[in-house]
């Protein structure tokens, strides 16, 4: 018996891309210590808009921790729209499930690649269809997300 | 791997004395205690002989004992028992803030019913305040229920001063003594308490046995309605075992108290010590001076406590966290909370309660996994000293 699966343990006791950036093109937070958890995402984007690199920092339980991992595993070399497209389901599927109580951690790292992709937009004047009338400030009004099947 | 379990305030493992007791209960003594026939009369003894060994261990008469399935229905019956009885004279109780949910969710359902309901703060230390205990009585108060020792944070409320100020008033007075039993020397007669809830489970007896007490002469309503079992009080064929148990626990618990008390403590300091020292950005949530003596809680700033408690997990140590994260409810500890914690540290809130299998090498074990678990969470953390919260 464990309180999580196989996989999300082992993107929480072997996180992949922990750490920051030292030339980021996009940095995205998201969450708050209040509330239990807040992550960092940070990007590297190249000349053909693919992410070569992404980096995560977070402050939170095991599931938060392995979504980080996860989520950052699956944009990297991506393109950015193929990044924006993703979504907190895909990241639980690929985490062959989380505990219903811990969807919003797949919320959380959904959020912040994609507060990291607005950041980056922002800096180098790109437009996304995707991020059109984005507010990288809402609150987490859809915190739970979608439940894996 | 070494295994280490410091979570003794959840539960404890049944000692072996307790258990060689109780076995021959399941089987060949297996008789109905309200039968008339010889192994029904041996059942009813073995009870009995349960009931004065729980009445030792608190200095309370074997007729003020009556069994329950568990404290959580000590505490329910405590509650529901005196509002029924005395609804006609008033529908107000006074208990705290920081009590176990079998006594807070009690009160909310009461609340639902009419009653009004005080929840006293705590201090910085952890204790509560005489003076607004008393303030907050009326000429509707019928029962002030306060927790012994917390379950959190290990602190020994006043509870003498406090069953005094309800009896000047003639008020009923409760307390959840769940974990202060075999933690803390209990008289009832000092303590000058009406009723009392206490757990075999926490003192190395088996799960599913409680006991209230309740003072000669006090009423209240019956919580369980059904035959005459405690002296009609508690209906329900009584789990034999499991009171045969909690008897054997309760004389070990009374024999050996001083030495548990002391071994509890010098392990809890060490440990204490340890992480204070080693470990930066740490501090310890409630007063250390009137504590329970197992019980260390320790803040971790910038971590999570069920990722902490996680990675102590893989190295098989067991503690338990004030983490929302950790809880069905999503909710933080409020006991941290009204011991004014900022939310975002409580997250990081560990629970380390020692007991009598506990060793000065678990401990050193315990304090080096931590500093290992600590610096790795920290590493991933958005948050750290450097930054602030």
């Amino acid at each position: 018996m464990a309180l999580y699966n196989d996989i999300v343990m082992d993107n929480f006791l072997n996180p992949k891309n922990v750490g920051e950036l030292e030339n980021p093109d996009g940095t995205g937070v998201y969450g708050s210590p209040v509330c239990g958890d807040m992550m960092q995402i940070q990007i590297k984007v190249d000349d053909n808009d693919v992410i070569t690199d992404a980096k995560f920092k977070t402050f939170g339980c095991g599931s938060a921790i392995a979504s980080s991992s996860m989520a950052t595993t699956m944009i990297i070399g991506k393109k950015v729209e193929e990044a924006l497209a993703l979504t907190n389901k895909q990241i639980i599927d690929e985490l062959g499930g989380l505990p219903p109580v811990k969807i919003h951690c797949s919320v959380l790292a959904d959020k912040a690649i994609k507060n990291a992709i607005y950041d980056y937009a922002q800096k180098h004047g790109k437009h996304y269809e995707a991020l059109e009338g984005y507010d990288p400030n809402a609150d987490e009004d859809d915190e739970h997300g979608e439940e894996a099947e | 791997m070494r295994n280490v379990y410091l979570d003794y305030s959840a539960t404890t493992p049944v000692k072996d004395e307790v258990l060689q007791e109780m076995l021959p209960y399941f089987t060949e003594k297996y008789g109905n205690p309200s039968s008339l026939y010889d192994i029904g009369l041996e059942s009813k003894e073995a009870i009995n002989r349960a009931r004065e060994q729980v009445a030792a261990l608190i200095n309370a008469k074997p007729s003020e004992i009556y069994f329950t399935g568990c404290g959580t229905e000590a505490d329910n019956w405590a509650v529901f028992g005196t509002a029924e009885k005395l609804r006609a004279k008033g529908n107000h109780i006074i208990t705290t803030r920081v009590e176990h949910h079998a006594m807070l969710h009690s009160c909310a359902a009461l609340e639902k019913d009419g009653f009004a309901v005080t929840y006293l703060d705590i201090d910085k230390d952890g204790l509560i305040d005489l003076k607004q205990l008393e303030e907050a009585i009326t000429d509707k108060t019928i029962l002030i229920s306060i927790m012994l020792v917390n379950n959190e944070i290990g602190t020994i409320e006043p509870i003498k001063e406090a069953a005094a100020i309800a009896r000047k008033h003639q008020i009923l007075f409760h307390t959840d003594a769940v974990q202060a039993l075999g933690n803390v020397p209990i008289d009832v007669k000092e303590l000058g308490v009406d009723m009392l809830s206490v757990s075999a489970h926490k003192i190395y007896g088996p799960k599913g046995v409680g006991a209230l007490y309740i003072r000669k002469g006090v009423q209240i309503n019956n919580y369980m309605h059904g035959g005459a079992q405690e002296n009609r009080r508690r209906a329900g064929t009584e789990n034999v075992p499991g009171i045969v148990g909690f008897g054997k626990a309760a004389e070990i618990a009374l024999r050996d108290l001083d030495k548990h008390i002391e071994h509890s403590k010098k392990l809890r300091d060490h440990l204490r010590e340890r992480i204070l020292a080693e470990i930066p950005d740490t501090f310890v949530n409630g007063t250390m001076e009137h504590r329970h003596p197992g019980n260390l809680n320790v803040t971790f700033e910038y971590i999570e406590g069920e990722a902490i408690l996680l990675l102590l997990n893989q190295l098989g140590i067991c503690v338990s966290t004030g983490s929302a994260c950790s809880s069905a409810s999503l909710e933080p500890s409020h006991v941290l909370s009204a011991l004014g914690v900022p939310v975002e540290m409580i997250h990081g809130t560990v629970r380390f309660t020692v007991g009598d299998m506990t060793t000065m090498e678990d401990i050193d074990y315990v304090a080096d996994s931590l500093k290992m678990v600590v610096q790795r969470l920290r590493e991933i953390s958005s948050v750290n000293s450097a930054k602030g919260w």
